[in-house]
């Protein structure tokens, strides 16, 4: 772990000019120190503002200068307390002097570590570059630039710069931009620095490593062109996924007062025979069992490891084929790189010119891997050329994972040209389709492009470890909405939208969708076979017509409810029954939830939705009491009972007994009609009826 | 609330392996129809290797492909083998002409097993002497023996119910005129109950269909008597048509693809527009298949084995009910999350694929991949007019040469995807490509790695090639080219052996049969002496005189790991010798060195240094052979 301890000072300019992504630079960063303090709990951070009204460093006090630059916090561990600090950024009032700080930021780390920890060195400098930096006392600016360049070089130190120019007017700052960029510029070329131009807020989120990954080969190795001639290669991952952390399951049985529990839980694994299950099986006298078709076939490992295919560790090519032979779709898993040896410039340039033959020609490699002595199978992948246009970055090839017969199913679909005519789009529509293709452009002339995976953060992950920030503090915090800038990766960005109504208007206009009529409710729930997982998705769909209340699922808290929707209907019928701004909204919601249980009963399958239906029933029922309309509720009950006699649900009928939903009786709700007596008889009554 | 509470915390495993599994709940029964009249046995079809088979011998591998198919990714549908035009009869209903073929311990139609796919492979041995080949259908007789075939395979079918399972009748023959040999009242009666019998069938929701073996030169006229059967009609008619005309060496293929039916995953709403929303269907077309689940079994009985979870406490040694809180430590604390909140954190969006934008393909780059891609194609099931407005994105889609970006919502793995335009590619008359849209699954920044730039030095220029190396790249490309690559042609050659050995463990075989494995490089090819040349014009090119030297060239700059490693192993030798380690393990004192004494021994042996100490010992025991 420590190995990869990682010193990182933030430099960030707090300048006016930057308020506006202020908010975003809080999120990015208290989101970084977030997940370091899981991942990597003893990497050191510093902060530098710049662009403060204050100043306050060391190089300032020792050798004069250095103005506005303030020194947050000084290089030490991470903990809470930062995450909190960055969070609240101060605003600043001067246009600030990147540079500076950046000298700043560089004395704290040299202050720190010296020569040590080299390569374990980074700097991170986020601004919009739109101020000018000042003029050197000697030489020109580029001169300085270059001297501090050699200097993070000669320490080990590593600098990612985020450029954020949002969409402001910063036409005025035209001439200073492009000075400044070319002087970042200048960093990148002489030093190991990295920029990014950030247009929009989402992309800033995700321009940011938030996790430093060592990389790790997955093979160091001859790359067997034939017998004769190999080229030394070493492979990578190149992606893998981020996956959601795996939470510990917890445990309240501890004491309160035991401040050393763990909270724990040990998952204990029993075995015990089908057949006779008092009897207990130890864990060493299980043994394998293959599925072939009926037969269970038992294989002990080392039986498995006498009989298993073992191909020798090796990278062997197949030979070359047509790029369009390989289509996009086929490539099955995450994506490796294979890079020269490094260091080694023969097999580098030997990559070299077959990445870039196989540019010109558009051709890929065929390749047959196995990484590691003793692995069990053997993959079958294709290369794709990966030409550099950075003069320091070698030429490499992407690796993908191809399918074996066995991983394709070749199922049979009807030609679009033999569908009927009436499923075939007319011109003008065809024309409003090739409209909204060419304007709903993410990725327009002159402009970046948006939602690059590059720079797209992971919706899921932000929010929640925004969440764990937040119930660390206090415990019963609610999911914090999907703010705007992560809404933008779910949904279609407004701007966009607004940008090109007309056009998206014109398309809809263009095509008529209806529902089929031929199908009828209870038999689409048949028809649409019940989706293996989720029944959320299930239920979305069968009420595909009223889109609305799904997508008011997270802002039901917010939103001022005026439909049921499917997901909460309880909660929805309570809220509407409070609203007092004005009276029909009691009727609405009774009549509302009356037709939901309707609803729900009639698409039942097997029962399936009973529960909810009679949680929704109860609900109604209180809600009639409490605002005095037994009779609504009453006549609803016995329509129901009337309604399942009819329609063979008779098991609705036990179900409703067995959770004693009666009528409103007299007591209960004055202007019942019911008394008690005939209430609770109610049910006496349709009991054995329900049972014929 | 309405989220099954197991759901969320389910381990993404079990996510990954509905996602990799994508198959649905119903089963399938079916049941083929093979025609084992003498037309079939005689007429012969030129296959691959110079060796002619005969068409029947081509259904009967046909259907020997898809069983084994069948037995590792389906293993739950059932099948029936059923000849009709045979000279014996074996069947329930004692009809003339129809023998259904069945193995030990197997009802007629049930699970495909070992003993079926071995028996039935190689049933050409057998078939004259036990089943025999004979025209059903002859004038002067009244069998039927294609009513016959109807009957029984729909009597087989009478398992399970229409809800739950998909019942299909496959029917093999190269007979398109089956009542040609009769004529007048008797041939219109034969007809008119046959019809009638495969109409019945149909009403009771099994579906019948017909794959004709059909010759170039001897064209299968589905006119004559089938299309009736089948109820093909205008349209469907010629489309049948089109496909019965396909080329001869594509037939095998043809009838592997067309034997399985399509099932797809599950149907999705795709939002195009703020109230534009169409119905399309997602299929699962590439998905990994593994060795399949693994049952655990008792190694005494052989039975199976049931496991029973428990939660204990770690503080308190408590049993727990299945804890309902999971924890996450953050800054020294225990954060707690419940299901809700946590399924909450995970639910972005609602279940649906909702359109974000279109790009250029361009943008799409071969490291924005993450897992299988699915397939999409429009269904106007629920929505009418869904079809029609996929079709105009799709044209409008590969005419300008652009994909769409859209958020894929579902609660366990909300992602980001392309999706990908795909025309139809038809290739000697069958499809290749179905077409659609392929929805690849993008990664997100924290998912992709920047390794090229970890050796990147940037005070050197990196090493470029020079055009003379390129063009020798070039020519060596072109010369090692695979001109009809397909991405599928190799089988994978761990499974293969997976499963022969299953089979010959199922089948309690002594011998373990041996798998060829077809993703070895073509060793033969490559000593071609015109590939021989402009490899070692390439290595000349690049490596220079002395490309055998290489090896010592680059190892003199050798990293700070492996010179490590090269010093710890150095000094082994040395600490090695200064015991004697027969004598330490004769006298039973090996115990009294240290753990790092007794590595000198392993590490100067080359053997694994990993294990406790008593580990160690028995390791170095085992070696000297004690």
């Amino acid at each position: 772990m420590a190995r990869n301890k990682e010193a990182l000072v933030l430099v960030l300019d707090v300048g006016p000019t930057m308020h506006a992504i202020l908010p975003e630079i809080e999120k990015v960063c208290s989101m970084l120190i977030e997940k370091k303090l899981i991942f990597s709990k003893n990497d050191e951070v510093g902060v530098v503002l710049f662009g403060a009204e204050a100043t306050e460093n060391e190089l300032t006090k020792e050798v004069g200068g250095y103005e506005h630059v303030t020194v947050l916090r000084n290089i030490k561990v991470v903990d809470g307390d930062l995450v909190e600090a960055l969070q609240s950024l101060p605003r600043g009032s001067v246009p600030g002097d990147f540079l500076d700080a950046i000298i700043v930021g560089m004395d704290m780390l040299i202050k720190k570590f010296g020569p040590t920890n080299k390569g374990k060195k980074r700097l991170c400098l986020i601004t919009n570059a739109i101020h000018p930096i000042k003029d050197p006392y000697e030489g020109t600016k580029e001169d300085q630039v270059i001297t501090i360049a050699s200097q993070i070089m000669a320490q080990g130190m590593k600098m990612d710069c985020i450029i954020a120019r949002l969409n402001q007017n910063l036409e005025a700052n035209k001439r200073v931009m492009e000075e400044n960029d070319f002087l970042l510029r200048v960093f990148s070329n002489k030093s190991s620095s990295k920029t990014v131009y950030v247009e929009n807020s989402t992309k800033l989120l995700g321009a940011l490593r938030t996790r430093n990954i060592s990389p790790v080969t997955i093979y160091r190795g001859d790359f067997e062109l034939s017998s004769t001639l190999k080229i030394k290669v070493w492979v990578y991952k190149k992606t893998s996924e981020e996956k959601f952390p795996t939470l510990k399951r917890y445990s309240d049985k501890a004491p309160p007062t035991d401040k050393f529990a763990t909270h724990e839980v040990k998952v204990d694994y029993e075995y015990r025979s089908t057949q006779d299950t008092s009897r207990v099986v130890p864990p060493e006298q299980r043994i394998k069992g293959f599925q072939y078709g009926p037969q269970v076939v038992p294989i002990s490992s080392a039986e498995l490891e006498a009989v298993k295919f073992k191909p020798d560790k090796s990278v062997k090519l197949l030979g070359f084929t047509k790029a369009s032979n390989i289509m996009r779709h086929y490539y099955m898993k995450d994506v490796n790189i294979f890079i020269a040896e490094p260091g080694n410039t023969k097999a580098n340039l030997a990559v070299s010119a077959l990445a870039r033959a196989m540019q010109e020609m558009n051709k890929v490699a065929i390749v047959r891997c196995v990484w590691r002595q003793g692995q069990g199978n053997v993959v079958v992948g294709v290369l794709t050329p990966n030409i550099s246009d950075n003069e320091s970055i070698p030429d490499s090839f992407y690796f993908n994972v191809l399918p074996f017969a066995e991983d394709v199913r070749e199922f049979q679909f009807p030609s679009f040209s033999n569908l009927p005519l009436s499923m075939h789009p007319n011109q003008q529509q065809q024309e409003a389709a090739d409209k909204l293709v060419r304007m709903l452009d993410l990725a327009p002339n002159g402009k970046q492009e948006t939602l690059q995976p590059d720079f797209t953060p992971n919706p899921v992950l932000e929010r929640f470890y925004r969440y764990l920030e937040l119930k660390s503090k206090d415990r019963n915090a609610a999911v914090p909405p999907l703010d705007e800038t992560l809404k933008k990766i779910t949904e279609p960005d407004p701007e966009i939208l607004s940008q090109n109504k007309s056009i998206i208007d014109d398309f809809c206009r263009c095509f008529e969708l209806k529902e089929n009529p031929k199908l009828k409710k209870s038999t689409r729930r048949l028809l649409k076979e019940k989706p293996s997982r989720s029944n959320e998705e299930g239920e979305n769909f069968a009420n595909g017509s009223d889109a609305q209340p799904m997508e008011a699922i997270e802002y039901t808290s917010n939103v001022k409810v005026e439909k049921i929707g499917d997901s909460n209907p309880v909660h929805d019928f309570e809220v509407m029954m409070s609203r007092r701004d004005s009276p029909e909204w009691v009727s609405k919601a009774i009549q509302f939830m009356k037709e939901k249980i309707f609803h729900l009963m009639e698409n039942s399958c097997e029962g399936d939705t009973y529960q909810k239906a009679v949680e929704c029933l109860v609900a109604l029922r209180k809600g009639c009491i409490l605002e005095q309309e037994p009779k609504q509720f009453n006549d609803f009950l016995l329509h129901l009972y009337k309604f399942c006699q009819e329609k063979d649900l008779k098991s609705f009928c036990e179900y409703l007994a067995s959770h004693k939903v009666t009528l409103i009786s007299k007591t209960e709700a004055t202007d019942s009609e019911v008394t008690e007596d005939e209430a609770k008889t109610f049910m006496v009554k349709s009991e054995p009826k329900s049972e014929q | 609330m309405d989220l099954d509470p197991e759901d969320i915390f389910r381990d993404d495993e079990d996510d990954e392996n509905e996602f990799y599994q994508g198959r649905d709940s119903t089963k399938e029964l079916l049941v083929y129809l093979v025609d084992a009249s003498p037309k079939m046995v005689s007429t012969s079809y030129p296959s691959e290797d110079g060796k002619d088979a005969s068409l029947f011998q081509v259904a009967i591998s046909c259907i020997v492909q898809a069983l084994k198919t069948q037995i590792i990714n389906r293993s739950y549908d059932e099948v029936a083998i059923c000849f009709f035009n045979t000279r014996e009869k074996k069947n329930l209903q004692d009809l003339n002409g129809v023998y259904v073929f069945n193995v030990a311990e197997r009802e007629d139609l049930d699970r495909p097993t070992a003993r079926l796919i071995k028996e039935f492979e190689s049933i050409q041995e057998k078939f004259n002497a036990e089943i025999g080949s004979k025209y059903g259908i002859l004038p002067g007789s009244h069998d039927n023996s294609l009513y016959n075939a109807f009957w029984v395979a729909q009597a087989l079918l009478r398992k399970g119910s229409a809800k739950t399972a998909n019942k299909r009748i496959l029917l093999l023959t190269n007979e398109d005129d089956p009542f040609g040999s009769i004529k007048g009242v008797t041939k219109m009666d034969m007809m008119r109950t046959t019809l009638q019998r495969a109409k019945d069938a149909q009403d009771l929701g099994i579906s019948i269909e017909l794959l004709p073996l059909s010759r170039q030169d001897d064209e299968f006229n589905v006119s004559l008597f089938y299309a009736e059967l089948l109820e093909l009609e205008g349209d469907e008619l010629t489309q049948f048509k089109a496909l019965v005309g396909e080329r001869l060496e594509d037939m095998k293929e043809q009838l592997r693809k067309r034997i399985f039916k399509k099932r797809k995953i599950r149907r999705i709403k795709f939002i195009i527009a703020n109230g534009l929303s169409i119905e399309v269907n997602t299929y699962a077309l590439i998905r990994p298949t593994n060795t399949g689940t693994i049952t655990w079994l008792d190694s005494v009985t052989n039975l199976p084995i049931k496991s029973d979870r428990s939660f204990i406490c770690t503080d308190t040694g408590a049993l727990l009910q299945q804890p309902a809180q999971r924890f996450q430590s953050y800054k020294s604390e225990d954060v707690l999350f419940s299901v809700d909140e946590l399924s909450e954190v995970k639910r972005v969006s609602s279940g649906n694929l909702r359109l974000l934008g279109f790009k250029p393909l361009s943008c799409l780059k071969d490291y924005h991949n993450l897992r299988p891609s699915t397939f999409i194609f429009p269904s106007d099931e629920e929505v009418i007019g869904s079809t029609c407005v996929f079709i105009a994105l799709h044209r409008s889609m590969i005419q300008l040469n652009r994909f769409a970006l859209a958020f894929c919502g579902s609660s366990s793995h909300p992602h980001l995807v392309a999706l990908v335009a795909q025309n139809e590619m038809i290739s000697g008359g069958g499809q290749v490509e179905p077409p659609g849209m392929h929805m690849i699954y993008l990664p997100y920044s924290d998912d992709i790695r920047h390794i090229e730039e970890v050796h990147a030095d940037t005070n050197t220029m990196a090493p470029r090639a020079t055009e003379d190396q390129t063009k020798k790249g070039s020519a060596l490309i072109r010369r090692v080219d695979l001109k009809d690559f397909s991405v599928c042609q190799f089988s994978n050659p761990a499974l293969q052996r997976h499963y022969a050995v299953l089979q010959a463990l199922a089948l309690q075989e002594d011998e373990m049969p041996e798998i060829k494995d077809e993703t070895v490089p073509d060793e033969e090819g490559m000593a071609r002496p015109g590939i021989v040349k402009v490899l070692e014009e390439f290595k000349l090119s690049v490596y220079g005189e002395n490309y055998e030297d290489d090896d010592l060239t680059t190892s003199g700059k050798v990293t700070e790991a492996s010179r490590k490693r090269k010093a710890t192993a150095d000094n082994a030798t040395k600490e090695y010798a200064k015991h004697d380690w027969f004598e330490l393990a004769d006298s039973g004192k090996l115990k009294d060195l240290t753990v790092a004494e007794l590595k000198y021994y392993l590490m100067a042996n080359n053997l694994s240094v990993t294990g406790a100490k008593a580990a160690l010992i028995s390791r170095i025991l085992t070696h000297m052979g004690k």
